[in-house]
């Protein structure tokens, strides 16, 4: 069929004007549009365009080591992959939680929480969500490139310390930055920032950490690197020189071995320690990499809390080793006289209540020191000879000489949370528990016990500043340390002579408690000690468990005159032997180890004196076995009982 | 009838104005796409022009009436057509538009589009009254709806979009009554609130459609979806300027933030590179394309010319429309390219064509 085109050729040009019209309203309309977006809005979007394509990368700046006094490396850095989460697209950040977590084997929650823990950040800047990338995760990140461009790889340093929590307790270890340190950082940290936590990385961490540096990229729209800006180099931390000799660090942590304690070497001419221990310890290797809330809960958990420095942080009774406070006391106040002697009879009765001396308990030899003077009573620890000198000296004067021996304050070492001790004393127990002060308790403190506690690096700081003649020098571990403190106590002359005698003779005259220990050529002196941590009616209570062992201590040094090394050393739950024996050793092998490097040094050569220090010699006496004085439960009722480790 | 028009007789200025769109969409997609791994794509561009050239002159040489004398045959080749590609047709991108012929693949709605703009022309031009009446109304509806539908299935919601403005224009120009019209404004608007509502849009929307709806309405909820093709295309053109970033230096064209930059989202790189002054050219390119096209069918001999010139000019103006529209974030991305300037070989011999059946108008104004 066909029909005539030709017939009505009337065509409707109003309406066609009209659609003319239209055209060109339309084509205003959407110029109105690109002019609100590229005249009005251009800016905003200009910088939305920027934001696009520059990727902010931060660069981590390596840490400072730590190096021992003779410039051996202790605590290294080692490089390691950080995996990235971009969160400059929160929505697609969002959508890519679930793949993300799932490649990466991490929790979707775990995840929130550090987005929301991080949301003060600006956008461009990532958060690792995982610190330590495996090769599996690398190759994950490497093949969702396309799909998940939100995670990105950081190359970072790791911090290395030496393994098995070798001076674990010294060093410390680094973690991410708490939202208190933060806070306290005026600006300084941001979250995700690597400080230290614990040790010297704590102490020293503004000069350990440096300042990160930042490299600004190209990226295209499926986040490949296309090209780079500018790049701001990272500033690595310096480096620290530690007072650590690593060779006596060696013999420390071999000779205490496993058993829970502590030892602090020092140079009392210096205070700069030379080594340090506490056990048991975490290896700070663990902490380097984000450590997980279970591994944490159980490290704060663990009875025998391996998080806690021993060494700074254990207050602890001290024991025999007070002996030296309180005869220095009396030397020094002529009260009572040098020439004083006692008789004891295996106990003493003061105040209408009879103190044992630990030789009535011995298992071997006499149950009685006789009569004996201060020499001998210092030797063989004689607790009714301190006894009767502290009632005569009264607790005023012990507490006037503990507290100038710095019982009861901080030594100041470079090192957080140190604790200080306990020197008791009258207006302290008034202050405290609003009553007076039993004359009996003077008894107990006199040896060591009761109320009066200690920490390891304030006893090593102690006996090497009395051997030094009354200057104590503030123990330090960071080598160029400036203005090291030093305090003071004048001691005449021969109260010094006398006290370095009696501890020269604890090891090297016959009777002492320490003569185990004697080493060749050395003129090792110390004084042992073994302090209850609960008195025996509470030991009777509980039966004879493991954590309420006895605290075995051994404070050595030589020469015995101004001394260049002193060793406290603390053992925990001895298995029933006392100080000198379980202490001692420990004690011996760190003075043996630093001679035999001084000789080697001097001869340039190896001496021939290379044997193993012989293992601490069945005891033969019952006479050398120090054992403190039982307080009765009911006397030390009003005591600080000497509970360890109440922080 | 005379047969052969002189060469005199072409619309030069048309195809001067063709030639210049071309010419910068060329560029764009040259700039778009040569760094990239999609580099050349510009020259396979310039083949579809020449192959759309040579069938835009050999489709003007042919009297338009004898082409609409084979209406019937047509419509019922293009039901066929949307029908087979439903059933035998290449999926991409989720979608079954294309068949393979002779080693291209070809995107069958294109010439759905040609075929209906030629049917409706016809069929408008047997209304011979000046008021379109509800029946011939409700006919036209129907010859549009069929392919329609079978486009939708596809689905390919944009290019069955096209079909409504093409039926109303013709409609209108048809003498559509104004109470029509206004039931018309009204049932659409109607559809349009359905499509933005959700408790209705879930019943007939695809799943993919109305995420692009949600997208458009809040793009930062939807950041690498559609919302996020959205949000940059915005930067890439807010970013331009007035005096753009310059050609090959547009960062969210060159390193690959516009979607689909050599295509759907050409006026965005273009924008970006080329800032406001580039937009307002190839914009006033545009309008002086679709006014020539109105000024043609007005100088056409016959009703049946003007419908034919009037239906391109619509399929063309709401082409784009929607097309830049979407670039600057005011429309939901439809999918539908921008005539002449994006890449795509259905589609530009679609243009083509559809300008060959303007020019073969244009050349027999004077005959008779």
């Amino acid at each position: 069929m066909s029909f005539s085109f030709g017939s009505d050729n009337r065509l409707p040009q109003q309406r066609l004007a009209v659609a003319s019209y239209i055209i060109v309203g339309m084509i205003g309309v959407l110029l109105l549009g690109f002019w609100k977006l590229q005249v009005i809005d251009s800016d905003q979007y200009g910088q939305m365009a920027e934001r696009n394509r520059v990727r902010s990368i931060p660069i981590i700046a390596p840490r400072g080591r730590m190096l021992d006094r003779d410039g051996r490396v202790l605590v290294d850095n080692r490089p390691s992959f950080s995996v990235l989460l971009l969160r400059d697209d929160p929505a697609l950040v969002e959508k890519s939680l679930a793949p993300v977590a799932d490649g990466l084997g991490l929790s979707v929650d775990d995840l929130r929480d550090q987005l929301d823990a991080t949301k003060a950040l600006p956008k461009f800047q990532p958060i690792v969500i995982k610190p330590e990338a495996t090769p599996a995760d690398v190759a994950f990140i490497e093949s969702h490139r396309a799909d998940l461009p939100v995670l990105e790889m950081l190359s970072v340093s790791r911090r290395r310390y030496m393994p098995g929590g070798f001076m674990g307790h010294a060093s410390g270890y680094v973690g991410e930055v708490s939202e208190q340190q933060i806070e306290a950082s005026n600006g300084k940290l941001r979250p995700g920032d690597v400080v230290g936590k614990a040790g010297l990385e704590r102490q020293y961490n503004d000069i350990l950490m440096g300042t990160d540096g930042m490299r600004r990229v190209i990226v295209n729209s499926i986040g490949k690197e296309v090209d780079h800006l500018t790049q701001q180099d990272p500033i690595p931390g310096k480096q620290i020189q530690l007072t650590i000799d690593y060779d006596l660090q060696v013999v420390a942590e071999q000779s205490l071995g496993t058993r829970p304690g502590a030892v602090v070497a020092i140079d009392p001419r210096s205070g700069e320690i030379l080594a340090m221990v506490s056990r048991p310890t975490p290896d700070p290797n663990d902490f380097a990499v984000r450590i997980s809330k279970e591994e944490w809960k159980q490290l704060n958990e663990d009875e025998l809390r391996p998080l806690f420095n021993r060494a700074i942080q254990a207050q602890l009774a001290p024991g025999s080793v007070f002996k030296i406070v309180t005869a220095t006391a009396m030397l020094e106040d002529h009260n009572p006289p040098e020439s004083f002697a006692t008789y004891c009879p295996g106990y003493g009765t003061f105040y209408g209540r009879q103190f044992k001396c630990w030789v009535a308990s011995s298992k071997k030899g006499p149950t009685s020191h006789g009569t004996l003077t201060l020499h001998d009573a210092i030797l063989k620890s004689c607790d009714v000879f301190f006894y009767t000198a502290g009632m005569k000296l009264g607790i005023d004067r012990l507490s006037y000489y503990g507290d100038k021996f710095g019982i009861g304050h901080k030594t100041g070492i470079d090192l957080p949370s140190e604790e200080s001790g306990l020197m008791p004393s009258e207006p302290w127990v008034e202050r405290v528990f609003h009553r007076k002060w039993y004359a009996g308790e003077t008894i107990s403190v006199a040896i060591g016990q009761g109320a009066v506690t200690t920490t390891p690096v304030q006893l090593a700081r102690l006996i090497g500043g009395i051997a030094s003649g009354g200057v104590f020098k503030q123990p330090h571990l960071r080598k160029d340390l400036q203005n090291v403190g030093e305090e003071r106590v004048p001691l005449s002359e021969p109260t010094v002579e006398k006290i370095t005698e009696a501890m020269y003779g604890v090891v090297n005259e016959p009777g002492g408690t320490g003569t185990a220990l004697k080493i060749k050529d050395v003129e090792l002196s110390g004084k042992s000690g073994t302090a209850q941590v609960i008195g025996y009616n509470t030991r009777a209570k509980f039966g004879k468990q493991k954590r309420f062992d006895d605290n075995g201590w051994f404070v050595g040094y030589a020469p015995r005159r101004n001394p260049e090394i002193v060793v406290a050393v603390l053992v925990q739950e001895g298995g029933g032997l006392h100080g000198g024996e379980t202490a001692g050793p420990v004690a011996r092998d760190i003075v043996k180890a630093y001679y035999d490097k001084k000789m080697k040094k001097m001869q340039g050569e190896v001496t021939a004196d290379n044997s193993k220090p012989p293992a601490p010699s069945p005891t033969p006496a019952a006479a050398l076995v120090p054992r403190t004085a039982v307080v009765k439960e009911e006397e030390s009722a009003g005591h600080t009982a000497p509970v360890r480790n109440q922080r | 009838m005379r047969d052969a028009p002189g060469t005199r007789d072409y619309d030069w200025w048309l195809l001067a104005i063709l030639a210049a769109i071309c010419a910068l969409g060329v560029l764009e997609i040259y700039s778009a796409t040569h760094g990239s791994s999609l580099a050349g794509m510009h020259m396979k561009q310039l083949r579809w022009l020449a192959v759309g050239t040579i069938l835009m002159f050999v489709l003007s040489r042919v009297d338009y009436h004898l082409i609409m004398d084979q209406w019937l045959i047509l419509y019922l080749v293009c039901i066929a057509a949307l029908i087979a590609v439903l059933l035998l047709g290449n999926s991409r991108f989720g979608a079954k538009r294309w068949i393979p012929l002779m080693g291209q693949m070809f995107q069958v709605s294109e010439l759905a589009k040609l075929i209906i703009i030629i049917v409706l022309a016809r069929f408008f031009t047997e209304v011979r009254s000046d008021k379109l009446d509800l029946r011939d109304l409700i006919k036209a509806g129907l010859l549009v709806g069929v392919p329609l539908v079978l486009i939708l299935k596809q689905p390919d919601l944009g290019t069955a979009l096209v079909l409504v403005p093409l039926l109303f224009v013709g409609a209108f120009l048809a003498g559509l009554q104004w109470q029509h019209m206004a039931a018309i404004v009204l049932v659409g608007a109607m559809l349009v609130g359905a499509v933005f509502y959700p408790p209705v849009s879930r019943k007939i929307l695809k799943p993919y459609q109305r995420e692009r709806i949600t997208s458009f309405l809040h793009p930062e909820e939807d950041a690498k979806g559609s919302g996020y093709q959205l949000l940059q295309s915005k930067i890439a053109v807010g970013s331009g300027g007035f005096w753009g970033k310059g050609f090959g230096n547009g960062s969210q064209n060159q390193l690959g933030y516009i979607p689909v930059r050599y295509s759907d989202f050409i006026m965005a790189a273009l924008a970006e590179e080329q800032g406001f002054k580039g937009v307002l050219v190839a914009l006033g390119l545009y309008m002086a394309l679709l006014l020539r096209l109105v000024q043609n069918a007005q100088r056409a001999k016959d009703r049946a010319g003007m419908f034919l010139v009037m239906g391109v000019a619509a399929t063309l103006g709401f082409h784009i429309l929607v097309n830049v529209a979407m670039v600057i974030g005011a429309m939901p991305v439809t999918g539908i390219p921008l005539p002449l300037m994006s890449y795509g070989g259905s589609a530009t011999l679609f243009v083509f064509m559809a300008i060959g059946l303007v020019m073969n108008v244009r050349l027999r104004r004077f005959v008779n």
